[in-house]
């Protein structure tokens, strides 16, 4: 745009509105410096803690960690050998693979349900409003829950009860992003499926499913990451082990506890184990979380 | 289909202006008819006592502003509006010596003789074949090669064969919305309908794509019968044989297109088509 082919304004007018312009220039400048000095403290604490993180955890990484179960401390005896946390990666993949096995199914129903059933009817809101609530339930409530419904009749801690624990976690995080991921797809999608003479469940399995895909993988993907970090629910159920177990109806071993406990020994060299530990959940989840992205970006 | 036709094939061309078709064509039997048909959205009532016929293998326009019903009633044809607890009809809608809008229809089966075009372009999220087959596929078993025969088929007859027969396996999402919409259009052929319903299918297209699906329409005919919704006056003037105009949920007149937009017999059809309101 070429501004000599315009009128001059009158001078007053243009005073004014160049007063006007630096005023919201500098308040304009002072917005953007708060927004910046709070991304800054808030990426300074997660630098610091992922450092911090790096820097212990890296120490005592090594093979005999990833590759050995727990041993006592060498504290006072240096020739002991070093103890290691394959028992816990063990115990933790078993645990999140059977709670996902049995909370994702569930959680993609009841999500297909709210979506494509129940919208706007009274069981459908009040089922959405259940869900939410357990979506942000303290977790150590889903150990006592699954503590008193499953670990007293069994009569003693199981890696079954770890995984069910894990699975009604997961349960609340499928539903929603499922319910979300349905929701985004327009109506008129739908109706061109009816259109053709469709029945709905093929509408929803062959079409609705499709078009939310990697949405919904992105969402039990996320709650993946959730239930490979929870401690509180497997205190109550799978307790912890110290050997490896593939044993369900017995205490099963998981990363996350295993730092619990090594972190709390009070040795140094359980401490340093235990640090490993939490890099090792750290860059799992990450992990898990890029892949979650790639595939939201492999979308279209 | 069986019914008796008088086909005057002089009436094509006209895609020029507002030059519309003779009244002579609409003497052909009755394929949908519409008998006091009342619609209502919960306690409001959309469509009031309607009485309209489609003639078979004929374009029957509807016009009318925003909200005056006339996707309503496109919407009973297929009884989508089955699909939304609250909305009900009543009356009758005659197709086959049935009436449609009875409870005990086969809604499936009623669908694949009444296909629809929607009026955002309703690509699924599978390749082009597929979204093609998919349709067929639910209606019929077809081995392999009839399958792709039927394809071939449904993507000539929508003038996209062309443009398409190399990448029938690429996502149909990569499609231009032109193509998107006539894609959706073999779709429903596909199926092989017997009557199609178009929603306002060009009203999210540019103006090449949507002579290309007016020419398409035109061409289509031969073999359906055809309903169109649209905006678009000229649209209908080039499109259609008869034409329906509706105001608030009434059909104000329905008449030849030649007839209705030279000479309407309605003064509220007058004042619409020369934009004094709507």
């Amino acid at each position: 745009m070429s501004s000599t082919t315009f009128q001059a304004e009158p001078r007053g007018a243009v005073r004014r509105s160049s007063a006007l312009a630096s005023r919201r220039k500098i308040v304009d400048l002072i917005v953007k410096w708060l927004c910046m000095t709070a991304t800054l403290i808030g990426l300074f604490f997660l630098a610091s803690i992922m450092a911090t993180l790096l820097w212990r955890g890296l120490a005592s990484m090594d093979w005999i960690v990833l590759t050995e179960e727990f041993r006592p401390t060498r504290y006072g005896d240096e020739n002991a050998p070093k103890g290691g946390l394959i028992h816990a990666i063990l115990g933790s993949l078993i645990q999140t693979a059977i709670g996902t096995a049995i909370g994702t199914p569930i959680g993609l129903l009841v999500g297909t349900y709210l979506s494509e059933y129940a919208r706007g009817s009274a069981l459908g809101n009040t089922l959405r409003f259940v869900s939410d609530v357990l979506l942000s339930a303290p977790s150590i409530l889903i150990g006592l829950f699954i503590y008193q419904l499953v670990v007293l009749p069994m009569g003693g801690f199981s890696g079954i009860a770890g995984a069910l624990a894990l699975a009604i976690i997961v349960i609340p995080v499928v539903v929603r992003t499922t319910e979300d991921m349905l929701q985004l797809i327009p109506n008129t999608l739908r109706e061109a499926v009816i259109g053709l003479g469709a029945p709905k469940w093929k509408m929803i399995t062959l079409v609705c499913y499709k078009a939310a895909a990697s949405g919904i993988l992105t969402g039990i993907l996320l709650a993946v990451a959730r239930i490979a970090g929870e401690t509180a629910p497997l205190l109550l159920t799978s307790f912890g082990n110290n050997v490896t177990s593939f044993d369900l109806t017995t205490a099963m071993a998981s990363l996350p506890i295993a730092i619990y406990q090594q972190a709390n020994s009070g040795f140094p060299d359980l401490i340093e184990i235990a640090w490993s530990g939490a890099l090792l959940i750290t860059l799992g989840v990450l992990a898990i979380n890029i892949i979650a992205r790639l595939v939201l970006r492999g979308r279209n | 289909m069986g019914s008796i036709t008088e086909q005057t094939t002089s009436s094509a061309s006209g895609f020029g202006g507002m030059q519309a078709r003779s009244a002579e064509v609409l003497n052909t039997q009755a394929r949908i008819s519409v008998r006091n048909l009342d619609f209502y959205y919960g306690t409001n009532k959309a469509l009031k006592g309607i009485n309209l016929d489609l003639p078979d293998r004929q374009v029957t326009g509807m016009i009318g502003p925003s909200g005056c019903g006339k996707s309503t009633l496109l919407r009973v044809l297929n009884r989508m509006y089955s699909l939304y607890p609250g909305q009900r009809a009543e009356g009758e809608v005659l197709m086959d010596g049935r009436n449609i809008i009875d409870a005990s229809v086969d809604l499936n089966e009623l669908r694949a003789k009444i296909g629809m075009v929607f009026q955002k372009p309703t690509p699924f999220p599978m390749t082009i074949y597929d979204n093609i087959a998919f349709g067929i596929k639910l209606h019929e078993k077809l081995p392999k090669s009839e399958l792709d025969d039927r394809v071939e088929w449904a993507l000539s007859r929508a003038a996209i064969w062309g443009e398409v027969k190399d990448r029938l396996q690429s996502s149909a999402m990569s499609l231009s919305g032109g193509q998107q919409q006539r894609l959706c259009i073999a779709r429903s052929i596909a199926v092989r309908p017997e009557v199609m319903l178009f929603d306002e299918p060009t009203s999210a297209l540019d103006p090449i794509s949507t002579l290309k699906i007016e020419e398409l329409i035109d061409e289509l005919k031969r073999d359906f019968t055809i309903c169109i919704v649209t905006h678009n006056m000229q649209q209908a003037a080039r499109c259609a044989d008869q034409v329906a105009f509706f105001y608030l949920g009434e059909l104000v007149e329905v008449a030849p297109a030649a007839q209705l937009f030279t000479a309407p017999r309605e003064k509220r059809t007058q004042e619409y088509i020369t934009g004094r309101f709507g």
